[in-house]
């Protein structure tokens, strides 16, 4: 009787503990960096200090997911300061970075971003990476009158009077990319992309932009956040038999996703993969191996040959070590910290207003070349670049757009993009 | 055709990662929400025996590192359940609930263990050269090795279990505890060493699984979670406490899993999934084979 009385206990039993694990599940997915212990927190000084320094903040995941991409951003960012405070600071002062763990968690991002604005009182906070730290952030520092520098691509349709966009907006990345594939490369695509906000607004871009400039859509798939089990996904690809895959693939994924591409026999000499999410730091970890002689579209690279970039490049790893490497976010974090600088010095104040009424048309020269504040919508002009990836993990330079590109995060400028929102 | 590969290689991990499940969930009613960790251990033991060699021995030997990863996967994986268990849930027979919750918090250490140890950043794992390409069976269809090499493994593994439990004497003994404890125990089995060698063994298993997975993805500290919903779902599916349960477990949810994400997306086809695995179990909820018990009504 105890035996088949468990049995049937078993089932209620199972389906209560498969609820249990799939919250599991989503701990490791979404907020693993809750379990993680907390790394440096904030480090402010006394206040009397105040009247000699100005404080930033600086709010990045630190612990979590996403702190593998963030932590090298924090690093630029730091390193930028140092160098502004051996120069002498702003406006005579010294610059003091506070720095928060954002943690992975987006309700975190919104409290330590109100903990720098109200508690701190920082100038500027630099800070955040995914879509979802920034959306948090946001309605934080309209509130309380401050001003986030964010140094990542993203998927546009945002503006804030209160954020400034140091990364490539859509027109800035995604949209050349599409055009230069279209002419070098074929025109049929398949989109395959991570489920959540990015990769669906982009794709959404790009299916208007095909249908405009001729191209054509021969699959759409997108997969969880996590998931390594593309066979299915690679025989569907197989028998589309298209010219081009733009992946807009997260994290994880892509190194199954290449991996079992590679096996299945696909190379770059049967199609190509563009990818938007993959960089340099990211290329250190999946393995440049099953990657070479795909395209990534970004607005710098490390290899790109300018003399301001080669001594980027070089004080980057001398302060952090020879084996690091430096990407585009890393940069767009970098130069955002110099962009606020000279906004600063010709406002006079740190006062936010005034800054962003200073901030336009400020120019700086990044290591990707010169960058501009467009004051219509505090994104900047910047360089597109499409690589080709090298089996050392760098990109070889195919096309650039020889000026740098006025941000259009609405798209207001392109005709087929007028219905999307 | 491609499909049918497709899900039954699908299957074939399925069934690897959810037999030292059977073990330890399906034998020993023991919920071990670590499961999922010692898959990991057993990535990262790969991952270690990959760095040996490639820093300790020549060159020319580094394509036979996995043929010695394995079985290191294996017993650094079994030597942490044997600890588990020893530690562990031994005071926790008989009592699900309260395992469940233990294990749980032991997989939240291990987790963050590994992260402390290589870093939250996941690490790639090179597979030798061998096991790279594929068999080209017909014009554009081709089977790669690997996931040839696992379904082997896979084979081999269901093989040797089978082999364990029906033909050897510790392997009969183990069953004997299973049916009627009391019974067992009063025959003169020791069933506490019955019962730690019984986790150690299911233990080794999850980590000769997470040894082969290493070949498809990457390794990170959560690699575990994402495998342990399919793992369950396949012991439950199979019906609780048979062998053969398991592999039919295994090669139903790896082949409907590939057939409607080919047929919808793969969210979707997840989704779906698990809708008919919930409708059939209510409709047989023992699952697939039923387990004819000795012990009285």
């Amino acid at each position: 009787m105890r035996e088949t009385g468990f049995k049937k206990k078993a089932s209620m039993l199972i389906t209560m503990m498969l609820a249990g694990g799939m919250l599991l599940a989503g701990c490791g997915n979404s907020g693993g960096g809750s379990s993680t212990a907390p790394t440096s927190s904030g480090n402010s000084s006394s206040n009397q200090a105040a009247g000699d320094t100005i404080k930033v903040g600086v709010l990045h995941s630190l612990s979590g997911t996403m702190a593998i991409s963030e932590t090298s951003v924090k690093d630029a960012e730091l390193l930028a300061i140092e160098e502004i405070n051996a120069a002498g600071g702003v406006l005579g002062k010294k610059i003091e970075p506070v720095i928060e763990d954002g943690a992975s968690d987006w309700p975190t991002f919104a409290e330590k971003a109100k903990k720098l604005l109200q508690k701190d009182k920082v100038a500027v906070i630099f800070g955040g990476w995914t879509s979802a730290s920034r959306k948090a952030m946001l309605p934080v520092v309209e509130e309380n009158k401050g001003l986030l520098f964010y140094p990542v691509q993203y998927e546009g349709l945002e503006a804030s009077p209160n954020i400034f966009y140091t990364g490539a907006a859509p027109n800035q990345q995604i949209v050349p990319a599409v055009s230069w594939l279209l002419k070098n490369k074929g025109k049929k695509f398949y989109l395959l992309g991570s489920d959540y906000v990015f990769p669906r607004t982009a794709n959404k871009i790009i299916k208007a932009q095909l249908a405009a400039e001729g191209g054509e859509m021969v699959g759409e798939e997108y997969t969880p956040l996590g998931h390594t089990n593309y066979s299915t996904i690679i025989s569907k690809i197989k028998q589309a038999k298209p010219d081009v895959i733009f992946n807009t693939l997260n994290g994880d994924s892509n190194v199954a996703f290449f991996k079992q591409l590679k096996d299945a026999g696909i190379t770059n000499k049967d199609l190509t993969v563009m990818s938007v999410s993959i960089a340099e730091e990211e290329i250190r970890g999946i393995g440049a191996e099953p990657l070479v002689g795909h395209l990534a579209a970004w607005n710098y690279f490390q290899t790109t040959d300018l003399p301001k970039n080669k001594e980027f490049v070089q004080k980057y790893k001398a302060k952090y070590g020879k084996d690091r490497v430096t990407d585009d976010p890393i940069e767009a974090g970098y130069f955002g910290v110099y962009l606020w600088a000279e906004a600063v010095k010709k406002a006079g104040t740190t006062d936010v207003d005034k800054v962003k009424e200073a901030s336009k048309g400020i120019e700086f020269e990044a290591p990707e070349g010169l960058v501009k504040i467009d004051g219509e919508n505090q994104h900047t002009y910047k360089m597109v670049r499409i690589g080709e990836i090298q089996p050392d993990g760098q990109f070889k330079e195919l096309w650039n757009s020889d000026k740098p590109v006025k941000p259009d995060p609405f798209l207001k400028n392109y005709e087929w993009a007028k219905n999307l929102k | 055709m491609v499909q049918l590969f497709n899900g039954l290689s699908f299957s074939s991990i399925l069934l690897l990662i959810a037999l030292g499940l059977a073990i330890t969930f399906g034998l020993m009613n023991v919920i071990n929400m670590a499961h999922g960790e010692l898959i990991m251990i057993g990535a990262y033991s790969a991952y270690m025996t990959q760095i040996m060699f490639s820093n300790y021995l020549p060159k020319s030997l580094f394509d036979f590192y996995f043929v010695l990863a394995l079985p290191v996967a294996f017993l650094t994986a079994a030597l942490t359940g044997w600890i588990l268990e020893w530690a562990l849930v031994r005071h926790l027979y008989g009592r699900p609930l309260d395992s469940l919750l233990a294990t749980w918090g032991v997989s939240l250490v291990l987790q963050q263990l590994a992260r402390t140890v290589f870093g939250a950043p996941n690490v790639a794992v090179m597979a030798p050269d061998w096991l790279n390409g594929g068999l080209e069976v017909m014009a554009g269809v081709v089977f790669p090795y690997k996931r040839l090499f696992i379904l082997a493994i896979a084979a081999a593994a269901v093989l040797g279990m089978y082999l364990y439990l029906y033909k050897t004497a510790p392997g009969r003994r183990m069953q004997a505890v299973m049916q009627n404890r009391a019974m067992a125990a009063c025959l003169g089995i020791s069933t506490r060493k019955v019962d730690s060698w019984s986790f150690a063994m299911g233990s080794g298993i999850a980590g000769l699984a997470g040894c082969a997975i290493t070949l498809l993805g990457p390794i990170g500290p959560s690699i575990g979670t994402y495998y342990i919903i399919d793992a369950f779902m396949v012991v439950v599916l199979g019906g609780v406490g048979k062998l053969s349960g398991t592999l039919a477990g295994a090669l139903g949810i790896g082949i409907l899993n590939t057939l409607f994400e080919y047929g919808t997306t793969a969210t979707l086809g997840k989704v779906l999934v698990f809708l008919v695995i919930i409708v059939f179990l209510q409709w047989r909820p023992a699952g697939l084979v039923q387990v004819k018990t000795r012990v009285l009504d």
